[in-house]
Order: C-alpha cells, then structure tokens, then sequence
C-alpha cells in the first residue's frame, strides 16, 4: 500500500495499492507498455529493472552477463519489496523458457533467491517452446535453465503455449456457433479481461495470457479468501512434491466459460470436475491420464462442499492410476469465493509422469543442434560460460527423466506392500 | 470445576466454535422437560465448566485460539459474538501469518518451540481465572500441520506445566480418501506423540460423521460444518453436566477426572470412541417417539458390532460365550466381528432415566477379563433433556472400535514410508527418519495391545 491515507479502491478503480512485483527485460518496449496502460498506478519505476538490447535469445547473455551486470541492483530491489511484507511466504516467477532474458536472467533472479531469501518458497511459472518454435535456439536456452529449475525451484508450472492456443480456439468456436453461442457469458471467458482492468485493444497473446493469469488467480484465491478448508501455497509443495526435483506439476482449469441459461447445477458441477481431468482443459500437451500419478491437488471455489469433492473423487478414481504408495493421493481445499462470473471453478494440478515425453522432446531437440555444435560459439564466447555448462545441463534432464522412468517401471510389477514392523507380544 | 478448551487449526477452531455453540444453545433453548430448579442447577454447572461470566452481558467461553494463519480465527471470533448469546475472549488468541503448510514437522519443531511462551502464556491467563481447573480439552486434527503437529508439541507442553491436571485429546480422524496427501505421516506422528502425554484421546472419524450427515440427517449437499454440527452435538451430550453415581445430589463436579477414571484404567489403552442415539434432523423429532429399552438396545448393539450409526447396524454379532475361554494370546474363540471393549460409560439424558435398565451393558461376556465387570461399566444420568431429544444415551467406549482404522492408517503410512516419499519435507524441519520409526513403532505396539484384548 503506498502512502497516503486516501481509500484503496475509489469508484471501481484501485488507486493506492502497488503490487508486490519486480518487472525485468533487457528490453524496454514490453515495460514501457505497461507503464503507460491502464495498470500504471499499480507499479511504479522503483520496480523496474530494463536495458535496451535485449538478450538476443541466448540463455548466456540473459544468465552470465546480464545476471552480473544487474545482480546487486535485483538484490536490493527485491529486499526493499520484502522489506514491506509481514510475511514473505513465496516468490513466483513468470518467464519463458525458450529466450534469453526470462530463460536466462530469470533463472539467475531464481538462484538468487534461493540465496537471499532460503526460506520463501519459489513457483515458477514456466512457458516451455512449443512445436513449431522460431527461436532456433530455444532447445539450448530451454535445457539450460532446466538445470536451473531442476535444482532451485520448489515448484514448477509448465505451460505450452500450444495448449492455451487450443483452448483459445475452443472458446471461439463455442461463441461463433450460433445456437449455444449467444447464452456464453460474456465476462466469465477465461480468456476474457472483461473482468479486469484493461480496456482498448486486445493483442493476440493477450487471451492466452489471461489463462495463465486465471491460474495464479485460482493458485492462491485459498491464501486470499476464507473457505471451510484452506489450502495455503505452501501445502501445495509439501504434497505434491513427494521427491525433491520431480516437481513439475500438470495444470489445468475449468470451466472454461460459462453458459447463462444453464441452470443444472449438480450436473454442471460434476461435469467441471469431468473436465479438469480432460486433455482440453490442461496448460500442456501430455496424457495424465495414461501415466501415472504421483500425487493430484483440486483446488475448488465457490458453493462447492465437501460432499460433492468426495463424490467426485470417487467417480474419477477408477479411471486414474496412482503410484502404489499413494493410491489416495489426493490434496483438496475448499474456497468459498468463486472467481468473477463463476459460481464455481476448480483448478487441478497433477504430478504425473506424463511430463516425460515432454522433456525427453526437449533434450531430443538439445541433442540435435548440440552434436553440430551449431550456435555453440554464441554462447561460449560469453564470459563465464563454458561447454560444461551444456553438458552438465543435459546431464541434469537425463538424470530427471530417469526418475520419472524408475517411477514408471515399477508400476509394472505385483505390486506387493512391504511387511509392517514386527512387536514382540 | 471448569475445563479450559484449546483450539488448535483450522480444524479445532471451526469445531470449537461449534461446541461452544451447542453447549450455549442446549442451556438457553428448552426447559428441559425437567423442574425449574433442576434447570437452574444444569445451566449452572454448565457455565462453570465451559464459560466465564464477566461484566460483559454474555459468558465468555473459556477457551485459547491458536492457528498459524489468522483467516480462521478471524472468522470463528467474528460469528461467535454475532450470536449474541456468547462470545470468545477479546484477547484469547494467538495467530500467525504463515500457516504450517500441512507439514507435522513444521508445526512441532518449528511453530512450537517459537511460539510456546505466547501460547502458554495465554493457556495460564484462562486456567487462572477458574475457580477450580478440572482439567485441559484440546480440539485438532491430525491430518494437517498445525492441529497435528503444534498441537502435540502444545500437549506435551500442557503435561509438563500442569502435571496433576487432566489433558483431554479431541482428535478428528481425516476422511480415508484424502484431504491430504501427507495425512498417514501427519497422523502417525501426533499419535504417537500424543500417547505420551494425554490422558486420553477421544476420536471422531470424519468417514462416520459424514455417512451420518447423509443417511441419518438427510442432507443433501454435506458441508464441513454439517460434519462439525454433528460432531459438536455428540461433543455436547458427552460434556453437559450429569449426575455420576459418587457425585449424588450434586451435577458431576470433575467431568474430565470422572471420564479418565472409569473409562482409562491401563495407560497402554487410550483410544476412546463416541456413540450417539438418537442422531436426526431436530425438525423430525416431534414425530418420533423412543422407548428406553429400544435405545439401550441399538446402542449396545453398536457396540459389539462396532456400528458408526443406528442404521445398518450388523444384528448377527453376538458377544462369546463365556466359560470357554482359553487363556491364550489370540482369542480365538470370540467371533471376528466382535468388539471387544475394556470399559464403557452410558450416559442418559431426558425423561424416565432413573429407571432405565442397563443390564445389557454390565455383561461381562462384553469385557477383557481384567477389570471386574462393576468396575467396567458406568452410566451418568440426568433427568434434563439434551437439546430437544426427548430422550437420548451416549456411550464413550474404550474397546475396539478404532483398532480398523488405525491399523489402516499405520499401514498407508508405512507403505509410504517405505518409498520415502516425502520425508524430505519432514526432515527439512528436523524430523528424521529415525522418528518417524519410533512412531512406528509406537503405534503397532498400541495396535497389537488392542488386537489380543
């Protein structure tokens, strides 16, 4: 909250609150725009760390040269923003994966972290390459801040970009066919920004973008608003990490949109828990369903209790395969404010090992241009940067995919509970 | 006497909240279906034990509030004054920001050690104004990570400052099917821990409370607080003042001493279960009649047959026949589904309890043989109606009725143990491996005690 002792929030508008970020690109073109949109008031250049070339899609110049050059000025940033919280539980940090800048620099801002601040949780939101990426470097940036996620950060959402397109066209359709489309409540699209404050144009990653920002929304709507059983940022690391680098978790949202003429609500509302296992509804492209479960987390919102979650829970089970040492693998909060538009919703996320093909893509990709060399000297000539970077990198997703593997395998088998311990009568 | 409640979690606070507001409802509701003056007497002792009456118009419940996120608290403070019927104290509680994140370990090494002076502190402030402490209840869960983990560390607390107090467990047993993921670890160890300390641990088992909730209340959409409700209301018929066969013409004036006394004669066994008859919706019960005879019998039946309700109770469950016993370390002569008990309490309340035959209830066939079957078996009573049950019998049960579920718990834990799953997150905060096999193996011995009863 910044000085002042006028009211927060005066006619719909905020006016006196900031939020609690720390904006950084080596390019300024992106920032500019914020600061000179309708969300302007919310930062302010105290928050802002920017340079004007950019980091030229290489992980090194983002890491290594950037991550120097700005260190001390990120570190006391980030303490002045921490300096105004009572309680710093988590960092989450917003990047993509196949660049220089977020790639590089935002793996370095997360070692950082993990150094200044040991004890404050880190969620990553990652958007990892998809198919038909141009960058031609992205496997290399992408692997490199693997490593970086592997070892330093305590929970990692991935998102393809391929999925929130998909779902995008999906609302499109379902708005452009006629009958259905005209009962669509306008501001309850989760691509929407009619709920927030932006006005004007829409770009075209906007309604993407606004799907991540429903996810964050829904991740920490429990932290923010009262429920009959909460779930704070913290018990989602704490159950769904049952090893300490298998920690990429699966997302995914509903509904979607909702219809205003619809009035059947315990069908609709089973229906929502139906789609959050659906492979329309997730962030990434894998097949939780066919892999297998480590642990799964429902965050649910609004007029939902605790009979229906059981019910659910029960319906869907059969169809799902959890590891042999968590077949009730289940986390559950209950929140009771649903999100704008809504009368309910639910986010899920899964640790599932259906994350694998998706690595196994990237180090295929790494691999490819690693064994030409090709691009290597872009990166090697940057100080501090050398070829062990790279092999160590790919080690470290080997390594990662190889837990997964284990994980796997051992599904196959009998599955035969070890022998409790034995009390002398 | 009065009983200091404290309130630990999401868990404990929301169901605090609604003992106290059962307890309050029960005295200003009805007459009771008894004389004035026997109302008068209820109501008074029920104050004594529960609430404090200060300047202020409305009693105050003698109670602590701890949690370490402060959205609950918040709230719970908030309805209970609204009522207007009774409120929380203005300074009975102590919050934190961070939460405990579902992890026993933080709630026990980390939360507890910092935050113990504040919260005991407050503890001793409400023990100090009663007249006469009879003695510590404390309300959590043990699937999270402050009820179950800040929780212990608080009850082991509570023994060492207040050694010849009673310390009094209620502990809600998670629904089977996860609220959490971690919750076989989180149980396991406050188990454990708590087998230490209290004297008692009195268990409700949120899987029974919401079959209740649907067969028995007929609710439709079952909420937390549609479980808590129940809970609150079996809480309240155990709790509400009574007459004991020592206390004669006077309400019973150490509730807690007497609970320990006839039902935890061996420290090896502490698990103590509640059953209630009649459980309905309150607007049903103008068109239902009772008979004493037909509720002792259901209840005795729940009993043997270690039913969670009055519906679907197993009739062909009969007790062993006695003087074919083999002194032998498995009973292999009681039928399977028998549960054997090592002592029970019926408690009665409402019209004609002064001649209710509970025969049934002293048969020794019923019992382990080491208690005289006299000694086994007690019953309170009171002529003053619970709420609007016209008649109604709670038992409190030391026998087997949780030995199931804790058995399941002990074995999902250990599956899980086995892999290792998790226990980075524990050992983070300072529980190690080894602790977790000192919980272990604990339990099993507690397991195994009940099993050759």
């Amino acid at each position: 909250r910044s000085g002042g002792d006028g009211p927060d929030v005066y006619k719909g508008k905020i006016c006196s609150l900031k939020a609690r970020a720390l904006l950084i690109d080596m390019e300024e073109g992106v920032v500019n725009e914020i600061l000179q949109g309708p969300l302007r008031d919310v930062f302010d250049s105290k928050q802002l760390i920017t340079d004007v070339s950019g980091s030229g899609n290489n992980w090194a110049v983002g890491h290594k040269l950037y991550g120097y050059q700005y260190r001390e000025d990120i570190v006391e940033k980030l303490r002045k923003i921490a300096e105004h919280c009572d309680c710093l539980q988590c960092f989450f940090i917003i990047h993509s994966m196949g660049g220089g800048t977020g790639s590089g620099l935002g793996t370095f801002v997360l070692n950082l972290l993990e150094e200044e601040f040991p004890e404050v949780y880190r969620f990553v939101t990652s958007v990892y390459p998809s198919g038909e990426d141009d960058v031609i470097t992205s496997p290399y940036n992408s692997v490199l801040a693997m490593k970086e996620l592997n070892e330093h950060a305590d929970c990692v959402l991935p998102i393809e970009n391929e999925s929130l397109f998909d779902i995008v066209n999906k609302i499109h359709q379902m708005i452009n066919s006629g009958k259905l489309g005209s009962t669509v409540k306008q501001n309850s699209l989760i691509t929407s920004s009619a709920g927030s404050a932006k006005t004007g144009q829409e770009k075209p990653f906007d309604a993407m973008n606004n799907i991540v920002a429903n996810l964050l929304l829904n991740l920490t709507s429990s932290a923010r608003f009262e429920g009959s059983l909460n779930m704070d940022l913290n018990e989602i690391s704490m159950n769904l990490v049952p090893f300490p680098r298998l920690h990429y978790l699966v997302s995914s949202l509903t509904p979607l949109y909702t219809l205003a003429d619809v009035n059947v609500p315990s069908r609709r509302m089973d229906q929502m828990f139906s789609d959050a296992f659906s492979r329309d509804h997730q962030l990434i492209q894998a097949d939780p369903k066919h892999s297998l479960y480590l642990a799964c987390a429902l965050l649910v919102r609004g007029n939902v209790q605790v009979s229906d979650l059981r019910r659910n829970i029960e319906r869907l089970k059969p169809s799902l395969h959890f590891v042999s040492w968590n077949q009730e693998g289940w986390k559950t909060g209950l929140c009771s404010v649903p999100p704008v538009g809504h009368s309910h919703s639910l986010l899920a996320l899964a640790n599932n090992t259906c994350v694998k093909p998706t690595f196994i893509e990237l180090k295929d990709k790494f691999m490819k241009l690693y064994r030409k060399k090709a691009h290597l000297h872009h990166y090697l000539h940057i100080d501090g940067m050398e070829q062990n970077c790279f092999s160590e990198a790919v080690l470290s997703l080997s390594d990662l995919i190889e837990e997964y593997n284990e994980l796997d395998a051992t599904e196959g088998g009998p599955r035969t509970d070890p022998p409790r311990l034995k009390i002398a009568v | 006497m009065s009983i200091v409640t404290v309130q630990l979690g999401q868990c404990g606070n929301q169901i605090g909240h609604e003992v106290f507001n059962a307890i309050c409802g029960d005295v200003r509701g009805t007459h009771g279906l008894c004389s004035k003056k026997e109302n008068e007497s209820y109501r008074n002792a029920c104050i004594e034990r529960f609430f404090s009456e200060e300047e202020s118009e409305v009693p105050v419940a003698r109670a602590v509030l701890v949690d370490m996120e402060p959205k609950v608290i918040s709230q719970t403070l908030s309805i209970a004054a609204r009522s207007g019927y009774w409120k929380y104290g203005d300074r009975s509680h102590f919050c934190q920001k961070q939460g405990s994140g579902n992890n026993w370990a933080n709630g026990y090494s980390v939360h507890g050690p910092r935050h113990k002076e504040v919260i005991m502190d407050l503890i001793q402030k409400e023990a100090e104004k009663c007249d006469r402490l009879g003695g510590f209840f404390t309300l959590m869960s043990m699937a999270g990570g402050t009820g179950s983990g800040l929780g212990a560390f608080v009850t082991q607390c509570l023994r060492d400052a207040f050694p010849t107090s009673f310390v009094l467990n209620h502990v809600i047993w998670p629904y089977g099917t996860g609220e959490v993921i971690v919750q076989n670890y989180n149980s396991v160890l406050t188990l454990s821990h708590l087998y230490q300390s209290s004297d008692a641990l009195l268990v409700h088992e949120n899987d029974a409370i919401h079959k209740i909730c649907a067969q028995l209340m007929n609710i439709k959409q079952i909420s937390f607080r549609d479980v808590n409700q129940v809970i609150a209301h079996q809480l309240g018929s155990v709790f509400q003042p009574a007459y004991t066969a020592e206390s004669g013409s006077c309400y019973s004036r150490n509730p807690l001493g007497d609970l320990m006394e006839t039902l935890v004669p061996h420290p090896e066994f502490k698990m103590l279960g509640v059953r209630n008859i009649p459980q309905m919706p309150e607007n049903s019960l103008a068109y239902s009649t009772f008979s004493w005879p037909g509720l002792i019998k259901h209840l005795r039946q729940m009993l043997i047959a270690n039913a969670k309700m009055e519906e679907g109770i197993d009739w062909q469950v009969r007790p062993p026949r006695l003087g074919s016993s083999i002194p032998s370390s498995h009973s292999t002569n009681k039928p399977p589904r028998f549960n054997t008990s090592i002592a029970n309490l019926v408690i009665l309340r409402g019209k004609d309890t002064h001649n209710v035959d509970l025969g049934s209830f002293r048969d020794p066939s019923l019992y382990t043989s080491w208690l005289n079957p006299g000694d086994a078996f007690n019953a309170w009573k009171t002529p003053r109606a619970f709420k609007k049950y016209e008649k109604s019998a709670s038992l409190v049960s030391n026998s087997q009725f949780l030995l199931k579920p804790l058995d399941s718990v002990v074995g999902k834990a250990w599956n899980m143990f086995a892999s290792k799953a998790y226990i980075h997150q524990y050992t983070k905060f300072g529980i190690e491996e080894e602790d977790f096999l000192d919980s272990f193996t604990a339990l099993e011995q507690v397991i195994s005690s009940y099993t050759i009863l």
